[in-house]
């Protein structure tokens, strides 16, 4: 026998159900008088420093049909790089910004949409700059684990090009599937869970 | 925020095996709502490695207790009145402080205050089914509310959940996001459950199962619930090679 490491698994996770809006968003599920406001619903006040940006789109079945009962988080840097978390050491950033935001999809027509800026650009481990990037989190209904994705700028082209985790996704047609549409300040930005246009999903 | 400084290490990987794998068919919205192609592993990056850190300011005086926030003034939501309490560590033991818990339910009747809930039992007026909690500097965390109901669900043509509490939780790192549910000790419906059963390991399943704490249990008031939640650990950053900027 040896020592035993000692270590815990972590909680296994279970979906999110058809009613993750009561717990997460109560005012827009309609429960109102309990949270002053829902957690997440702005990012951004007039002070904040960068490119407003606004991210938007639907997520696809398998079927082709949106999700209608899906909860979309995002957690992104400021304009210049630096994360609102107190494991960000490089720097302090924007006070005006807090980096993270909760949507859930539109009951009728399964959009998402994010009024936030344009994130600045973060090293890798090794020191090499990613891209702009906003990282993703989906829970619904018939997902059993939260799946995170990444959304990049379709018009970075060169920093995109350079990007040590695009890089890393061997089949390349598959890229495009993490890249928004710019179209004037709003980017559009599509999920599919599954099918032809499969977004590229981590486990990171 | 804890006096501990703040961590700044690459989290374990996740056991992808011990969570449900993305398609149970037994489970029906799964089958097209699961990614058919692998993940893309990486290291944590900083985008994962940090994340949100919600102060107690957020939280309003009764955001943590189910029985009163939603009720009218003197009055209460109706149920068996429970206490649900315990401790957020990640993988190494380490309590997390700070931690937000936002927890979500159906009444004592096991229905759910929502538009699209059809089932037939009654709504409580007194009982909305939403809360939230941050856990203090070693991990802890209680609230207050009553023990839900179990419920029918169109899945199977005889499907039951079992009684649950639903948990949304933040660590300090966004790859600790993590959504799951607590059911309660002694429930023969929760080995009957395809949610549950999209969990391949027992093992795994009890981890979700709150134990009855007499310990706890308030006397002549609310029974107690002991629910501990463990998020991904991190690796130390003392000897991992880190150019300079990062
Ligand atoms: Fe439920």
């Amino acid at each position: 026998m040896v020592q035993s490491l000692g270590f815990l698994k972590e909680t296994p996770s279970q979906t999110a159900g058809p009613y993750v809006h009561i717990g997460c968003t109560p005012n827009f599920s309609g429960i109102t008088g309990v949270y002053e406001a829902d957690l997440g619903i702005s990012m951004v006040n007039d002070q904040t420093f960068g490119e407003r940006v606004t991210l938007r789109g639907r997520i696809f079945d398998g079927t082709g049909t949106p999700l209608r009962d899906a909860l979309v988080e995002i957690w992104q840097a400021d304009a210049k790089g630096l994360y609102n978390s107190p494991s960000e050491m490089r720097g302090t950033a924007d006070a005006n910004f807090s980096g993270w935001g909760r949507c859930p999809t539109d009951m009728e027509t399964g959009e998402y949409i994010f009024e936030t800026i344009k994130p600045g650009r973060v090293p890798y481990k090794d020191g090499r700059l990613m891209a702009p990037h906003v990282t993703l989190w989906i829970v619904a209904r018939g997902i059993n684990i939260g799946l995170q994705t990444r959304l990049y700028f379709a018009d970075e082209e060169a920093a995109n090009a350079e990007d040590p985790v695009l890089q890393r996704i061997e089949h390349r047609n598959r890229v495009p599937t993490l890249l928004a549409r710019k179209d004037g300040s709003t980017y559009h930005f599509d999920i599919h869970l599954q099918g032809e246009k499969e977004t590229v999903f981590f486990d990171i | 925020m804890s006096n501990r400084k703040p961590e700044t290490g690459a989290f374990f990987q996740r056991d992808r095996q011990w969570h449900p794998p993305a398609y149970t068919p037994d489970y029906k919205t799964s089958v097209v709502r699961s990614p058919q192609r692998a993940l893309l592993s990486l290291d944590s990056t900083l985008s994962e490695i940090t994340g949100p850190v919600f102060g107690h300011s957020l939280l309003g005086e009764l955001d943590d207790d189910l029985i009163h926030n939603f009720a009218k003034p003197g009055e209460s939501a109706i149920g068996q009145r429970i206490i649900v309490h315990g401790r957020v560590v990640d993988e190494r033991g380490v309590g997390v402080a700070s931690a937000l818990l936002e927890f979500w339910q159906a009444n004592a009747g096991g229905r759910y205050r929502h538009k699209r809930e059809g089932y037939l039992a009654p709504l409580d007026p007194n009982f909305g089914g939403c809360g939230r909690t941050i856990t203090d500097e070693d991990g802890y965390y209680r609230f207050r509310t009553v023990k839900p109901g179990a419920y029918p669900w169109p899945n199977g043509v005889n499907d039951w959940r079992p009684a649950h509490i639903h948990f949304s939780v933040f660590g300090h790192g966004f790859a600790q996001r993590l959504i799951t549910q607590m059911y309660f000790e002694g429930d023969p419906m929760i080995w009957q459950c395809p949610i549950v059963k999209s969990i391949p390991d027992k093992a795994a399943i009890e981890q979700l199962i709150a134990a009855l704490d007499r310990q706890n249990t308030i006397p002549m008031d609310a029974r107690a619930y002991k629910f501990d939640i463990v998020l991904r650990g991190r690796r130390s950053t003392l000897f991992e090679n880190r150019l300079e900027g990062n």
